[in-house]
């Protein structure tokens, strides 16, 4: 069966800076770069530490859990592969590590989702044969 | 002889749904209006200023349309910052002026993502503004983006969607009086409540319009200018901040770089918020303006709904806001959404605004923003 790229949600193009992060979440990890010479805990991946410049990254496996910073219930589907959700939940997420990141909460009404409310990070199979996976949220 | 750059044309197209358009056909419309407008003719034109169309999309746009008119400027560039593209363009001619010895420069801004793509094309496009890998595959909208911005406001300074729902019916009372503006209906409080939702709390009416339109300035040399028919527009003063472009990498979700941007543009003009007789605040949303209204300094922080709900940013307000009818209302293009408040305010520091014409309006605040409130441009304009 072929698929329409516009009719199946987007599977995330790994570059140099991002591998070894979604090669953790096909492992079910959340990963996240911390700087060894200022100790910044820094997402989305880059080749520098946006804190203090130096090129001293380590990767480091984040909790997995986090609180609702802000969120927003979309109604208005981007593509067709998004319409089957809506509405849905974009929320930013504040992680325990000390960095935000963009994600669906899922498994959870959506009357239900708040600010400050915590959750954990699940993960959701994207791709045709589900070849990635994707970190997502869920109630704690 | 004063080399001072002053903007001496402008015009904007019609904003709508524009059949029989292209994107080349707005940018030479548009470009015709400013011409006129400034008494020059495309010979007196030597660099010339584009920004990006999502219709027809080109790595060099600028010279796409150079070609598509026949000009063979001295200086050509693209010049895009999204909504801050058009106070970007005002003062990257008036450097080149100032700076570079350029006379005439031309910026001209337009698209028609209104007619020119398949529907609901815009917003697909439009999605590639998030981040490829760390946005996008979450089903990310521009609106979504605003969304998130709103919710947080709303719970840390209590504002209501009532009182932001309030810009759009005045916004639209002033698109009401004007003959280009995309949208004239007036609309209530109540049909802008009860719009149908975007992207919680925003609403169909709290969001700009998605137009085909263009819009075009003239930036000259002083001393070029003073035999042109109309008084020219200086720049008194100018700002820029920038402090991220995904919203997931904002600093701040209630004070962005509007705040350092304003603040930059009111110490070289040596004026203050209160000062401003008239400001257009680019409004890709109501709670853009929200945000961008305190930020400037025009209101306390968390005080700008209640400001708008006491009717302060009405024509019998304090401070008469997007006379035109803004993004909500005149009309949305892309780079030209944030070019037509440049417009406005030049054409209101000329007494040209017909029926919207603030009264003994000396000083204009121009305020653009660019991304998810990312990229911030601001000018306080007066006449030379």
């Amino acid at each position: 069966m072929t698929e329409n790229p516009m009719d199946m949600k987007p599977v995330p193009a790994a570059n140099a800076d991002s591998r070894a992060f979604w090669e953790a979440c096909n492992r079910q990890a959340l990963t996240y770069q911390k700087c060894r010479a200022c100790g910044h805990a820094q997402f989305y991946p880059r080749a520098l530490c946006t804190a203090c410049g130096k090129a001293e990254l380590d990767w480091a496996e984040a909790s997995g859990l986090g609180t609702v910073y802000t969120f927003t219930i979309n109604h208005r589907a981007p593509t067709p592969a998004f319409k089957v959700d809506a509405p849905y939940v974009i929320a930013l997420i504040d992680l325990d590590e000390g960095y935000r990141m963009m994600m669906n909460v899922i498994n959870c009404a959506l009357q239900d989702v708040s600010i400050g409310m915590r959750v954990r990070i699940a993960f959701e199979a994207r791709g045709a044969d589900g070849e990635q996976l994707i970190p997502q949220a869920e109630p704690a | 002889m004063s080399t001072s750059a002053v903007i001496s044309g402008a015009a904007s197209t019609r904003l709508g749904k524009l059949e029989g358009s292209s994107v080349m056909s707005l940018h030479a419309e548009a470009t015709r209006g400013a011409l006129a407008d400034a008494g020059l003719q495309l010979s007196d034109i030597d660099g010339v200023l584009c920004s990006y169309s999502i219709t027809e999309p080109h790595m060099m746009m600028s010279s796409v349309f150079s070609e598509y008119v026949g000009l063979q400027p001295s200086y050509s560039a693209m010049v895009s910052a999204g909504g801050a593209t058009g106070c970007l363009m005002v003062q990257t001619a008036k450097a080149l002026i100032e700076q570079g010895g350029y006379r005439h420069i031309l910026c001209v801004t337009a698209d028609n993502r209104a007619t020119g793509l398949p529907p609901g094309g815009a917003v697909a496009a439009l999605t590639s503004f998030g981040h490829a890998q760390f946005e996008v595959p979450y089903g990310i909208t521009i609106p979504a983006c605003y969304g998130l911005v709103a919710t947080r406001y709303l719970h840390e300074y209590g504002a209501t969607m009532e009182q932001l729902a309030h810009f759009s019916v005045t916004q639209r009372a002033y698109a009401a009086q004007h003959p280009l503006a995309h949208m004239r209906k007036p609309v209530t409080l109540e049909q802008v409540c009860d719009s149908r939702l975007i992207a919680e709390p925003l609403r169909l009416l709290d969001c700009a319009l998605i137009s085909d339109g263009g819009g075009a300035l003239v930036v000259s040399a002083g001393d070029a200018a003073r035999d042109l028919p109309k008084p020219g527009i200086a720049v008194l003063g100018a700002g820029q901040k920038h402090t991220h472009e995904h919203i997931s990498q904002a600093p701040s979700l209630t004070d962005f770089g509007c705040r350092q941007a304003a603040a930059q543009a009111f110490a070289q003009a040596g004026v203050k918020p209160a000062d401003i007789d008239v400001a257009e605040v680019y409004d890709s949303f109501t709670i853009t303006l929200l945000i961008e209204l305190e930020s400037i300094g025009f209101c306390q922080k968390g005080e700008a709904g209640l400001a708008a709900e006491r009717g302060e940013f009405g024509p019998d307000g304090r401070l008469p806001l997007n006379t035109h009818g803004g993004l909500l209302s005149y009309g949305h293009c892309g780079a030209g959404g944030g070019m037509f408040h440049v417009i406005e305010a030049v054409q209101q520091l000329r007494g040209e605004s017909g029926p919207r014409q603030v009264a003994d309006a000396d000083l204009a605040y121009v305020h653009g923003d660019g991304g998810i409130l990312s990229a911030h441009t601001a000018l306080v304009l007066g006449r030379a």
